[in-house]
């Protein structure tokens, strides 16, 4: 045969080699292109489980879902046919647009990125009419967060998109680039009660990501599952009441249920409306919020850090009284020259003490309690009796969280005698470097929230609950909030209670008293660089005590006048459901404490 | 006209690989295209396979009457076939369809018909037939010219109709030339000059000048120092040398810019994955993830979702690739070089130079297309879009490989009543 037919025919062959050593390469040692088929035709569809509701205490809706649609784009399905029609539909400027797919093709060609996200209702329908004619745009439902009620803000928290930090941080490795978390309050506590569990679906799709079928016939498939309903403590009709009374104040009131430690009512003034961060208004409202001089997104009731002032002298007497330093009757003569004092000398017993708010009198309590003569030296003294002292009032929930279950709760501050010892250096200080504390006033610092626990465990006559917001999640109701004993004989309560009984009936809490209540009080008017704060702290009825509560508006002078009027009028609304007293209502209402 | 003598000698050897490549084909249509939400029947006309169907039988009923024809009609009308053919390209230039850019066809009714795919055939002929007439004295240069000027006018023509993809397969004659006595330093220097251009995309200039150098440097060194041997040394290394520095030029003025893209991808298919990229990449990985013997007849995902374009047609080996994995991939494979090699071994057994030459045309076009449309499927050759003979899903393509295929056949079966001229 001719030899260049050979040659030809070797060519032939050596070509047909060629094509199956690469074929050999490409199909069996290159492992890239299987995978590479996968991620191109299976495509991993995130379902999303419907958020759970809130409710209040009788179960009236309070938080729910409600569907937006966001405007998606594929960059690399877009076809325009007509951009000036487009935009117009889109109602954006060449700029933003070219702007937003800009954004969007950076990210991924092939992926959906949001072009705008929640289309106002009114312009959905036209929108998705004229929607046909481009290609690669589609509306994409989602749902956000709606409030029955603006209130209640600072409880429930709102839901916000996961920022880089958190991603980082969830080591449970459930959350993604782009999920909604509850960012603040109950919406952040019960996170993963609310938020269900997420189903996945793998599906076959086409390269116009169509879908063609289930991946393996759903093997891999996981369904959602919804998130739980949440029960709160809270009544709405009580906590509309209770910002109506706040609003104009900067302030904060928690009310207790004592019996269980239940949270009733719950403000810190002043307050915002709650769908102000729902959603995509979040971008327009929160930094308006957040520069607000009097700082609305601050959870006062929480966070801020007030003295005690003269609730403290509760405390001071059932401590004395437990470690019998003063009996129920003792009377003690006071010139009020020791500390000053608005109440007149005389003789004190722990009733009248309470009652009349004698410093002079806590002074010398404090004072038998802090020195007790078991060291020589005056400094040891101090600290032994201190630190004694200081762990009696530590179970009264002072210094330390109370662990409610609303985030980003504050301890307080109740000195150890290590503070004293950076302050004045060690063992150089003693009863005369804090006697402040005697009267509440000095270094230690509390929040409204401890000062509403107080109410509750001199209601109980010595424990209290956890105190708490919710009720329910879910069918459980199981939820751990536990019983705290303080240590104090119930016995020595009733001298005290008695004496607040008189600060409301016939003291400097009269504006918070209602017939027939049994209301015990004690205000405070707490000593402050500017204007003194009004406090209130108290319970109601005494014989049966259904509701404690502790009131602070800022700036607002004597305690008798704004928290204890505040305090009155809640408590009477919540024990009889009406109040009878206007006058003192308007008094609240106007806002107006100063002579 | 069919007697019992002329079907004794019809090859039925290559008969038989024709059915099957073209049984292959319509099953592998079938398959590219299946939906599994939607599955329709392999006959339905609604499906490119159902379609196939009727183009296959076309394709018989025209081997048919080529088989009707008179044998030395092709011979004689060579030269009328070609140039009704060439007037033909001229018209679909200015009367022509455009199709994804090429104004390569004719709209009459439902069908298109491309002229291009029957010019090649002509061609074929127009070049047989002359080089066969000049088979008596010796072959000379200004025959390899005339013969260069047959396939040049209607390859100009089929580039003018943006097609270029078919227009290089008139590259492929070079073959015929090489079997009929053209020198073989022509065919070796082409082929350097490819791989030449090839490896200036890849490597830098100035690394592979240095190179080319050092090789001519190696090769003077080694070889007899006749002037005229090393002068011959000298006029290559600079045309290799001015190749490698006129590339750039070549890249940025000669070719079209989807052209440069399409050459560039080749050489770093990942620079634009999602652009120019895109086709082959795809390619590669539904080729790719079929492994060793693939993912099963209609089990495949790549090509019916549509991540490959053109999954029927120039990427119609895709679908082999996936469903049938390597083994699939490497029986069509064999299956193509066991029946190029069966057509040359026909050719070789001619008497006449005219069947001879035209058997060579039809194993270099096939040849063609069958290496380029595989090896630009697995990213060994740039997309130039030629179809899988036989295989491809289309009207025109099959019919034209058809009557190459069946003219030949017809002629090798009257190659005893053929004189040698």
């Amino acid at each position: 045969m001719n030899r260049r037919a050979i040659i030809i025919k070797f060519i032939v062959w050596f070509a047909g080699l060629g094509l199956a050593v690469r074929l050999f390469y490409v199909q069996l040692i290159d492992a890239n292109y299987q995978k590479a088929a996968q991620d191109n035709v299976v495509q991993k569809i995130i379902e999303y489980p419907y958020r759970g509701l809130i409710l209040d205490r009788n179960e009236n809706l309070l938080v729910y879902n409600t569907p937006v649609f966001d405007m998606m784009v594929v960059p690399r399905e877009v076809v325009i046919p007509d951009t000036t029609r487009l935009l117009q539909m889109l109602q954006m400027t060449l700029e933003d647009f070219t702007k937003q797919m800009d954004k969007a093709k950076a990210f991924s060609r092939q992926l959906p990125s949001v072009l705008i996200t929640q289309i106002p209702n009114e312009h959905l329908a036209a929108i998705q009419e004229d929607l046909i004619d481009f290609e690669g745009f589609y509306i994409q439902p989602r749902t956000v967060r709606e409030y029955t009620q603006p209130i209640l803000s600072h409880v429930l928290g709102y839901v916000g998109e996961i920022s880089q930090k958190q991603l980082v941080n969830d080591t449970s490795r459930y959350y993604r680039s782009g999920d909604y978390v509850g960012i603040s309050g109950i919406e952040r506590q019960y996170e993963k009660d609310l938020r269900g569990v997420r189903g996945v679906s793998y599906r076959l799709v086409d390269v116009q990501r169509v879908a063609k079928g289930k991946f393996r016939d759903g093997a891999f498939d996981t369904l959602p599952e919804p998130g739980k309903n949440v029960q709160i403590t809270v009544d709405i009709e009580l906590q509309q009441y209770a910002e109506k009374l706040m609003a104009g104040k900067v302030g904060s009131l928690v009310a207790l249920d004592p019996k269980t430690g239940e949270i009733l009512a719950f403000v810190s003034a002043p307050t915002y409306d709650p769908s102000l961060l729902s959603g995509h208004k979040i971008r327009d409202n929160y930094g308006q919020l957040e520069q607000d001089s009097l700082k609305p997104l601050f959870n006062r009731a929480l966070q801020a850090m007030y003295p005690p002032g003269s609730m403290f002298k509760t405390i001071q007497s059932l401590v004395a009284l437990q470690e019998k330093e003063v009996s129920p009757t003792e009377q003690i003569y006071c010139r009020g020259d020791l500390i000053g004092d608005l109440a007149p000398a005389g003789h004190y017993d722990i009733k009248r003490a309470v009652t009349l708010s004698s410093n002079n009198f806590f002074f010398i309590l404090f004072k038998r309690m802090i020195q007790q003569n078991k060291d020589p030296s005056a400094f040891l003294d101090s600290r032994i009796g201190y630190e004694k002292w200081r762990t009696y009032v530590d179970r009264f929930g002072l210094g330390h969280k109370l662990n409610v279950d609303i985030p980003n709760e504050t301890a307080g501050h109740l000195p150890t005698v290590d503070y004293y010892d950076r302050m004045y250096g060690k063992s150089r200080w003693k009863f005369s470097n804090i006697y402040s504390l005697s009267i509440g006033q000095g270094e230690i610092l509390v929040t409204p929230l401890q000062m509403a626990n107080l109410g509750a465990l001199l209601a109980n006559r010595g424990y209290f609950y956890t105190p708490h917001i919710v009720k329910k999640v879910g069918e459980s109701t199981a939820l751990g909030f536990e019983r705290y004993d303080v240590g104090i004989d119930s016995a020595h309560f009733q001298i005290v209670l008695d004496g607040m009984e008189q600060v409301v009936s016939n003291g400097s809490g009269r504006r918070a008293f209602v017939k027939d209540l049994q209301i015990c009080g004690k205000t405070s008017t707490v000593e402050n660089p500017g204007y003194d704060h009004s406090g209130f702290m108290g319970f109601a009825p005494k014989d049966d005590p259904k509701i404690a509560i502790a009131v602070y508006v800022e700036n607002a002078g004597w305690g008798g006048r704004a928290a204890a009027a505040t305090a009155g009028l809640l408590i009477e609304k919540y024990l009889t459901g009406e109040v009878t007293r206007k006058h003192m209502e308007d008094y609240v209402l106007k806002g107006v404490f100063h002579d | 006209m069919i007697n019992s003598r002329e079907n004794q000698n019809t090859d039925l050897i290559s008969i038989g690989l024709f059915a099957l490549l073209v049984l292959l084909g319509w099953l592998n249509i079938y398959a590219a295209e299946y939906d599994p939400e939607n599955a329709q029947s392999i006959f339905s006309l609604s499906t490119s396979a159902g379609k196939q169907l009727l183009w296959i039988g076309s394709a018989l009923v025209l081997g048919f009457f080529v088989y009707l024809l008179d044998y030395k009609f092709f011979d004689s009308y060579a030269y009328i076939i070609y140039f009704i053919f060439i007037l033909l390209s001229i018209a679909v230039i200015f009367m022509g369809k455009e199709v994804s850019g090429a104004k390569a066809w004719f709209e009459i009714g439902a069908f298109r018909l491309q002229p291009s795919e029957f010019a090649k055939y002509a061609t074929l002929m127009a070049v047989a037939k002359f080089l066969a007439d000049t088979k008596q004295k010796e072959l000379k240069n200004h025959h390899l010219i005339v013969t260069g000027i047959i396939f040049f006018v209607p390859m100009v023509l089929t580039v003018l109709q943006k097609d270029t993809g078919t227009a290089l397969v008139y590259t492929s004659l070079i073959l015929v030339l090489f079997r009929e006595g053209m020198s073989p330093l022509i065919l070796i220097g082409l082929v350097g000059l490819l791989v030449l251009f090839v490896l200036t995309l890849v490597i830098p200039k100035t690394i592979l000048l240095i190179i080319i150098v050092i090789i001519a440097l190696l090769v003077l060194g080694l070889m007899e120092k006749t002037l005229r041997s090393v002068g011959w040394g000298f006029v290559v290394m600079t045309l290799a040398i001015g190749m490698v520095i006129s590339v750039d030029f070549a890249m940025n003025e000669v070719f079209q810019p989807h052209q440069r893209k399409r050459i560039l991808s080749l050489v770093n298919p990942n620079a634009d994955p999602l652009g120019v990229g895109w086709n082959v990449t795809q390619s590669k990985i539904a080729i790719g993830s079929g492994g060793f013997s693939g993912k099963g007849f209609l089990n495949g995902t790549q090509t019916k979702f549509d991540f490959v374009p053109e999954q029927t047609t120039d990427f119609i080996f895709c679908t082999v690739g996936e469903e049938h994995g390597w083994i699939g991939a490497v029986t069509i494979v064999a299956i193509f070089c066991t029946l190029l090699v069966r057509l040359v071994n026909m050719a070789e057994r001619q008497k006449s130079h005219f069947a001879r030459i035209f058997g060579y045309g039809v194993v270099s076009v096939l040849f063609f297309h069958f290496v380029i449309n595989i090896a630009m499927t697995i990213g060994l050759f740039p997309v130039i879009g030629i179809p899988l003979p036989f295989f491809s899903y289309g009207g025109s393509s099959l019919w034209a490989f058809s009557l190459m295929f069946f003219t030949f056949l017809k002629l090798d079966a009257h190659r005893m009543q053929m004189l040698q001229r």
